[in-house]
């Protein structure tokens, strides 16, 4: 089916413009100022290496179509399953509860959207059978069994999926998006002289099978049998406060944490972010500017349309150390008067949306990666790592650095492991010091949480000095 | 509605046979759910869900799969069933991966969990949106409140799983829980939080909503003035409702999956200590009215207790049968259930006035485990513990060490666990222990 063709979507999801606008109008039957219908069929696929054998497949299928109607800042919603007319009009009135009187009226038929076509493949998953991922996950382990004999286990593990959405709204546009998504994870568990370590890479995007060629899935086994064996020569550093240089790439994981999320307008709307009153202030030295883009090509954050059928964009959190803009969804932008910029996401059909982050990186610098460690006395380099969160009102956040190194008189001096950092967003970006000119998406597959709902993100990074953070070390 | 889940796990069973398996395991669930959300006077958010789904396990020729859908329509299913038995033939065969040994689903105890609060379906919706108000009342009773959202939400779950070599079961519960989130305003910027949620299968024996709501406001202002805390090792006490994620990391090491696959801390140390004398942990899952009660597990095998770690010594681990298997190791259950660590004699002051000074951690943020090494580093809120009081709140602060040997410093227990949580654990006190701030 074509990827854009709003028909080849409504006889996919068996409804027409009629059906939606009957389920429309039962969403506005009580008042609403906003509804939304969210259609949408996921299709996923993982297979996995383990032990040397490719021992388990899984597949799955969930559909069903959300249905919210808004008044003011309040949400009713509900969602049914099955996609005939009786339980999908039942589902409307459900959500329509919400509402008392008043309202708009429902809209006459829909208007099919552009797309700017972030993410064409040439061979959907749906397409694809499991034969032809075997070949990778056997290539991917004998090549990281191959590269130290002191690997003990290998896991590969695959995963695709295949979402297509169609999302009709009361001001009576209709939007459709096929959204695919792939993920290679490869982990090693190794032994040394009674020592035993582990650790993992992967590599993720809205990518189709031919993104995963022998260079790059050899890449990733490389990564991950590296990070593995780093590990054994690894210390933790220092307790307490000290210079911490973030690599090029994942790093990203620190504006995520420290600016994004407080960055989400509905937190800045009820005034429970840290961020509420800083809009158009200078939060940050002038060589930082951040970044929030639902428009690189493939990343995982890639967005043709936002989950409430907005259009979507690259806004400018931060332009010169200036903070610049909110990510909104729709009630946030009607609730500031700005125009949405298409952060409204959900997990799936049974959530509403909120505004969320995309692709988060900062722009490049001028400094280069060696100048900043020389500046550093004594301090750590942050390179890979697995997880972050924050409290967005008080502004603490942390991110835990699985793989790093120890900085000594301005040189690399060892490798360091399994520590966590913990700072406060607003000052962490103040004591942004040094940006490098080596900006790097990070290619793995990163995952935000927020109230429950998973949704995929990217971020990048150039290698930046951040004068002060709470290193979670030992005391030798 | 038991007997129409358990046919259409039978007919799936079926259909996955006729299509060449040689085994297979079926489950449906279904369920419903209805959740208020209450701020500024108002309802923010009402969201009402009703939800079915099939996952089926399958085994053919040796070799294994698994596969879910929420398209029941008869004819998909079968089709959906017969592609998932072709693709199945694609994969390579296991030799450990087989269907439950009937005799592992003998034995099932004849308890009445009582995993049902039959009185959640009678709550009105008024009546709902009122305890929603109570809440935030309660907790905007101060003059620095910014926002308080509170919420009320409930469901309930029937599952019927049925196999092919002779299980069939039915699980079934309700959960309601309510709560309330506070922030407050401090100095310009600042926004200290807060939140309480209670939550189980039964509403009777949890606090009244609005006890709820001043417990978070109580705990958001507890946050203000809260400054980083100074490097250095000192006693860590950890709350009531904190321990049980350190309890969980020495919990989840001790799989069979975590130790087939050599990424466990804690392999090879049975009929070891793996803590201080002072740590006892025993695995119910046949408590009444348990929110993580059951009487037989995802694979069918009967539900018993389990003492897990007895006055520090490791006696069992969570044996599921594939990597039993592989281990040469008996099946006991995959996963935990409700867990209770054995009690002190003393509450949470006696503890403080004890210890004298330290930590007292009140929450973790972020931070992870190694569960094949046991290095651990937590970010951490709570307070300075001074002269056996809670002192000025701390934050900013992250402590890190090894599990192993952190447990080894665990001195004392407390008698305090939350009657109403799944996983009992009261305060912990552990001695000369890592942390970083200042």
């Amino acid at each position: 089916m074509s990827d854009q063709d709003p028909q080849s979507y409504y006889s996919w999801f068996g409804v027409d413009d009629a059906l939606c606008g009957r389920v429309m109008a039962a969403a506005m039957d009580r008042g609403a100022d906003y509804a939304d219908l969210y259609f949408q069929h996921t299709r996923g696929n993982s297979v996995l290496l383990e032990d040397g054998i490719i021992s388990r497949a899984t597949s799955h299928v969930d559909r069903g179509v959300g249905i919210r109607v808004v008044v003011g800042d309040q949400t009713g919603y509900a969602y049914s399953e099955a996609l005939e007319a009786g339980p999908m009009i039942e589902a409307a009135r459900t959500a329509a509860s919400i509402a008392a009187a008043g309202g708009k009226a429902p809209p006459q038929g829909f208007q099919a959207t552009e797309s700017p076509g972030l993410y064409p493949l040439a061979e959907g998953w749906d397409e694809v059978s499991v034969d032809s991922k075997l070949p990778l996950l056997r290539q991917a382990e004998s090549l990281a069994r191959s590269l130290d004999s002191s690997v003990e286990k290998v896991t590969v593990a695959w995963a695709d999926g295949d979402s297509r959405v169609l999302i009709c709204t009361s001001d009576g546009t209709l939007s459709v998006d096929r959204r695919p998504m792939a993920r290679m994870f490869c982990s090693i568990v190794a032994s040394k002289g009674g020592d035993r370590q582990a650790n993992s890479a992967n590599i993720a995007g809205r990518r189709g099978l031919d993104w995963f060629t022998e260079d790059r899935v050899a890449d990733m086994c490389r990564d991950a049998v590296d990070r593995t064996m780093l590990l054994f020569e690894a210390r933790r550093p220092p307790a307490g406060q000290m210079p911490v240089v973030l690599a090029a790439g994942a790093s990203g994981i620190l504006l995520h944490e420290a600016v994004g999320h407080g960055m989400e307008a509905d937190f800045n709307r009820k005034g429970t972010s840290i961020y509420s009153n800083m809009m158009n202030e200078k939060v940050a030295p002038e060589s930082v500017t951040i970044v929030d883009s639902a428009m690189h090509p493939h990343e995982r954050g890639a967005l043709n349309v936002d989950d409430e059928g907005n259009s979507t964009e690259r806004t400018v959190l931060v332009e010169n150390g200036v903070m610049r803009s909110y990510l909104h969804d729709r009630i946030s932008a009607k609730h500031y008067g700005v125009k949405a910029t298409g952060s409204g996401r959900r997990e799936s059909f049974r959530c509403p949306p909120m505004p969320r982050m995309r692709c988060t990186y900062m722009e490049s610098g001028e400094s280069s990666r060696e100048e900043i460690i020389a500046q550093v006395k004594n301090g750590i380099v942050a390179e890979t790592f697995t997880n972050g969160q924050v409290q967005i009102g008080a502004g603490d956040f942390t991110f835990y650095i699985k793989n790093g190194w120890l900085i000594e008189d301005g040189r690399i001096t060892a490798p360091i492991k399994d520590v966590n950092i913990i700072g406060n967003g607003p000052e962490a970006i103040r004591n942004i010091t040094m940006v490098a000119n080596d900006m790097q998406l990070d290619s793995g597959g990163w995952t935000c949480g927020k109230e429950g709902q998973r949704v995929p993100v990217s971020q990048g990074m150039p290698t930046v000095l951040v004068s002060q953070m709470t290193v979670g070390g030992e005391d030798a | 509605m038991r007997e129409q889940l358990l046919q259409q796990a039978r007919d799936a069973v079926k259909a996955a046979l006729d299509a060449g398996a040689d085994d297979a395991s079926a489950s449906v669930s279904s369920g419903r759910a209805l959740e208020f959300k209450w701020r500024d006077e108002k309802l923010e958010k009402v969201q009402e869900d009703t939800t079915r789904s099939l996952g089926i396990a399958l085994y053919v020729d040796g070799r294994f799969s698994a596969h879910s859908t929420n398209d029941l329509d008869p004819a998909r299913l079968q089709h959906f069933v017969s592609d998932a038995v072709q693709l199945t033939r694609a994969l390579e065969p296991d030799e450990y991966r087989q269907m439950t040994p009937p005799e592992l689903y003998e034995g099932q105890a004849q308890v009445d969990l009582d995993l049902v609060d039959s009185t959640l379906a009678e709550v009105s919706r008024e009546q709902r949106i009122q305890w929603c108000r109570d809440m935030e009342v309660a907790s905007r009773d101060h003059a620095d409140v910014v926002s308080a959202t509170t919420g009320f939400a409930d469901s309930y779950g029937l599952s019927a799983i049925c196999m092919s070599n002779g299980f069939e079961g039915l699980h079934e519960g309700t959960s309601v829980a309510w709560g309330s989130e506070v922030t407050l305003r401090e100095g310009e910027n600042r926004r200290p939080e807060a939140w309480w949620w209670v939550g189980g299968n039964h509403r009777e024996g949890l606090p009244e909503p609005e006890e709820v709501g001043r417990e978070a406001l109580r705990r958001g202002l507890a946050r203000l003035g809260s400054s980083r805390g100074p490097s250095k090792r000192t006693v860590m006490v950890v709350d009531r409702e904190n321990g049980s994620s350190l309890v969980g990391r020495v919990l989840s090491a001790l799989t069979a999956g975590a130790i087939q696959q050599k990424r466990s801390f804690l392999a090879d140390k049975l009929g070891e200590a793996i803590s201080s004398s002072v740590l006892s942990v025993r695995d119910d899952p046949l408590r009444p009215r348990g929110s993580s009660s059951r009487l037989f597990d995802g694979e069918g095998i009967a539900a018993r207790p389990m003492q897990i770690i007895e006055d520090g010594v490791l006696k069992s681990y969570y044996v599921d049968t594939y990597y039993g298997r592989k281990l040469g190791m008996a099946p006991t259950t995959g996963s935990s259930s409700n867990i209770l660590v054995g009690l002190g004699d003393k509450d949470c002051d006696a503890l403080l006035d004890e210890v004298g000074e330290g930590i007292y951690v009140t929450s973790w943020l972020g931070g992870n485990a190694n569960s094949t090494t046991g290095d651990f580093s937590f970010g951490v809120r709570g307070h300075l513990i001074e002269a056996g009081k809670l002192a000025a709140p701390v934050e900013e602060m992250n402590v890190s060490g090894n599990l192993l040997d952190l447990f080894s410093r665990l001195v004392m227990v407390g008698n305090d666990p939350v009657p109403w949580s799944s996983f009992k654990v009261p305060t912990l006190v552990f001695e000369d222990v890592q942390f970083s701030g200042s």
